[in-house]
């Protein structure tokens, strides 16, 4: 269905946070806008009807972190079935990591993911430049051409900024473009070779650990270094209670600091590594249980502003190997909601309209992107939900192009059943 | 083929005081053979046993050769240099070729912690670690246990002290285990540069000084100070390793105790411990050497389903 068919869902569970709105309404689309939201709309000549009764209508999700592995790795992930895999789970923006191969360091490599978007014409792919040339973390890459061919943000992810210099430089040229610098907050002195959390665990497994310590001494720098500067500094993944104390207080002495956490990072521990499950190696690691009620409060009240997946595919073989030799990271554009649907609202944590807030509206503020709101006149990017379904995770049904998941198996209530972009519909189960 | 020890010996962490107090029974009979003329049971006549070493090794890879010779199986010693692993093969695929080759037992050496685990998950033949990353090394805790069981009689409410390298060490995890699990009270003591996170929560004392843990110690067992460490920056110097943590005639001195000197080598003499220590009267470092080969008969004589109780007939009823 293209976006010159006016649509009308029907009958659905309004939610959206940007208005403070959940109420039994109708929406209609036209020209891939919002056209209304009211009860009792009428569907105009030629309209497409969608019953959605018993069924929620949000904003579409937006993602401000994932690895697309196009240029460099397409066997792994490429844009086209990375958009593909977003609009599976509800998304409708996503956010591309510049770690690919060659980097995503100047202004024709982002115009050329911002192509690749275009040609999947499926969930929106926002390309994010890398802070520095070739992440090497030495020289300043070109922000204002990036911006321009369509960066919405600066980033070295994969690795921090480790200059201290360079990131204030960062910080202070983002400013001119109004873009925010992402930061991986990671001392490599501390986290050098480590390869899950340092804690028991760690110690009984024989593993080298990365302590917290080594994240919360970046996000420290980072809060200090945005205060010197007046630049917005988002905050990656956060995964230590420590650095949850470091962002409430800046937050609350009003220094511009965004800060985002995984649904892995809210809902599993460190105990996941046992069995040396290379499915459970991710960078920052899995924590302790207090890490996780820590990082839960703070996307609560507002201290960490939204989830992000940090989707980062690898080839199955990658993965099948001793748990120092395997790469961190995993998948999980198809399993965000539902894994923090079932753990947090179905768990009792957390309410719904309060997850769509952390998942649409909150991200697509900070990275100030079109969508997260059903306000009329806002961009047409809309999921339909099934709060009630029930499904296993079964990598093999992924449309993503990696499977590496610690949560195969796993019985999750929840899911996207509709996933409309600027008017389209582009998944629809 | 599972036996009563399970299809692996992968570590000391999960398995019962019964199963350990097993091996160290079945070593004892075991240990008569070594000290004949002929040195050979029938006990694994016809299994053929891989030993897979992808780190160096001289005592441990030699000890488990002799274990296997002397029960008569054959047995094939791969090294990481020199081989396809040394050219880019993967853990996985060095386990499907063997596999391919019909063997039936492996012995397995790796760097990386968990490499134990992840072969005896992938092939059907049994798994027997020789020591991963740092995680564990289970037949020298085993041939720990035996020595200090034979040297007191006793391991139940034994103080055993751990000194040294304790973050590093696979022997210092798997004697933890083991130690606990029958009844002695554990030590450690090191620098804290060295200590593992959250060690003191796995039920240990933890000595920052030798002198406090000579003073409560029946036994020390010195762990190897790996060189490296110092260019790694755990520890300043060598120099002041010893004069700090050197395990001395001098210090023991003063306990009230002799203490048993056990170490699982090879020795840095003069850094964790002094060579008149390790060569003097309380010392059982030989011993442990002569008792890892009888634990490993009696390990690979279990996996491969022989019973206990058999394990005299096994040896081919010379004993009597």
């Amino acid at each position: 269905m293209n976006a010159s068919v006016p649509l009308l869902l029907q009958g659905g569970r309004v939610i959206d946070p940007s208005r403070d709105l959940d109420d039994a309404l109708d929406v209609l689309i036209q020209d891939g806008k919002i056209s209304a939201v009211g009860r009792g709309l009428g569907a105009p000549d030629g309209a497409a009807v969608r019953n959605v009764t018993g069924k929620v209508v949000a904003p579409g999700l937006v993602d401000l972190h994932v690895h697309l592995r196009e240029p460099g790795n397409e066997d792994e992930e490429t844009v086209a079935s990375g958009a593909r895999a977003a609009a599976a789970g509800g998304f409708t923006a996503i956010c591309a990591m510049p770690n690919t191969d060659p980097v995503t360091d100047n202004q024709a490599a982002v115009g050329f993911i911002v192509r690749q978007s275009g040609r999947a014409g499926l969930a929106r792919v926002h390309p994010i430049g890398a802070v520095s040339i070739g992440q090497k973390g030495e020289r300043l890459a070109e922000f204002g051409e990036m911006v321009s061919a369509g960066a919405v943000a600066v980033s070295d992810d994969g690795k921090p900024v480790v200059a201290s210099h360079l990131m204030r430089t960062a910080l202070e040229y983002a400013r001119t473009f109004g873009i925010p610098v992402a930061d991986h907050c990671e001392d490599p002195s501390l986290a050098s070779g480590g390869v899950m959390h340092e804690g028991l665990v760690a110690t009984r497994l024989g593993l080298k650990g990365i302590p917290s310590a080594a994240e919360e001494i970046m996000v420290a720098r980072d809060v200090l270094l945005s205060e010197l500067t007046g630049g917005h500094v988002h905050l990656c993944h956060m995964s230590a209670r420590g650095s949850v104390a470091i962002i409430r207080e800046a937050k609350d002495r009003g220094i511009r600091v965004t800060a985002e956490v995984t649904p892995h990072h809210l809902t599993l521990t460190d105990y996941a590594c046992e069995e040396y499950d290379t499915h459970a190696k991710m960078n920052p690691p899995l924590r302790e249980a207090a890490d996780v009620a820590a990082l839960r409060g703070a996307l609560k009240d507002g201290v960490i502003d939204c989830i992000a997946s940090d989707h980062a595919p690898h080839a199955y073989d990658e993965k099948e190997a001793a748990f120092d030799d395997a790469p961190f990271g995993i998948v999980g554009l198809e399993t965000a909601f539902a894994v923090a649907h079932t753990e947090l609202v179905v768990g009792g944590v957390f309410t719904l309209p309060d997850l769509i807030r952390r998942m649409s509206t909150e991200p697509a503020r900070v990275f100030h992107l079109p969508g997260g709101t059903l306000a009329p006149g806002a961009v047409a990017d809309v999921v339909v939900l099934d709060a009630a379904a029930k499904w296993t995770v079964d990598p093999n049904a992924f449309h993503s192009k990696s499977h590496n998941t610690p949560f195969t198996g796993r019985a999750l209530t929840g899911r996207a059943i509709l996933t409309i972009v600027a008017g389209t519909i582009v998944h629809e189960l | 083929m599972t036996s009563i020890l399970g299809k692996d010996l992968t570590g000391l962490e999960h398995m019962t005081p019964e199963q350990i107090r097993l091996i160290l029974d079945t070593a004892e009979p075991f240990k008569e053979v070594s000290e004949r003329p002929i040195k050979k049971v029938p006990a694994l006549r016809g299994k053929t046993i891989v030993n897979l070493f992808f780190e160096a090794s001289t005592r441990t890879r030699i000890s488990f050769e002799f274990a296997e010779k002397r029960l008569s199986a054959d047995t094939v010693n791969v090294a990481a240099s020199g081989s396809s692993v040394s050219k880019g093969e993967t853990l996985v695929d060095t386990a499907r070729n063997l596999e391919a080759m019909r063997i039936d037992m492996v012995v397995i050496r790796h760097p990386s912690s968990g490499a134990a685990e992840f072969l005896g998950d992938r092939i059907a033949s049994n798994v027997i670690n020789a020591g991963d990353g740092k995680h564990e090394h289970p037949t020298q805790a085993l041939l720990d246990l035996l020595t200090i069981r034979d040297k007191h009689g006793k391991i139940e409410g034994l103080k055993v002290c751990l000194v040294g390298d304790v973050l590093h060490s696979r022997v210092a995890r798997s004697n933890l285990w083991g130690l606990t699990k029958l009844g002695a009270e554990v030590a450690v003591c090191g620098p804290w540069t060295l200590m593992p996170r959250g060690i003191e929560e796995l039920g240990v004392t933890v000595f920052g000084r030798i002198e406090e843990a000579i003073e409560w110690a029946d036994v020390l067992n010195v762990l190897r100070l790996q060189l490296e460490r110092m260019e790694k920056g755990f520890i300043p110097s060598l120099r002041e390793y010893y004069r700090v943590f050197g395990v001395t005639p001098e210090r023991l001195e003063r306990s009230p105790r002799s203490i048993t000197i056990m170490h699982p080598g090879p020795m840095n003499r003069g850094v964790e411990i002094d060579s008149r220590v390790a060569d003097g009267p309380h010392s059982v470092i030989l011993d442990q050497v002569t008792n890892g080969v009888a634990v490993r008969m009696a390990v690979l004589y279990l996996l491969a389903g022989g019973r206990a109780e058999l394990a005299d007939a096994a040896k081919g009823g010379g004993s009597e």
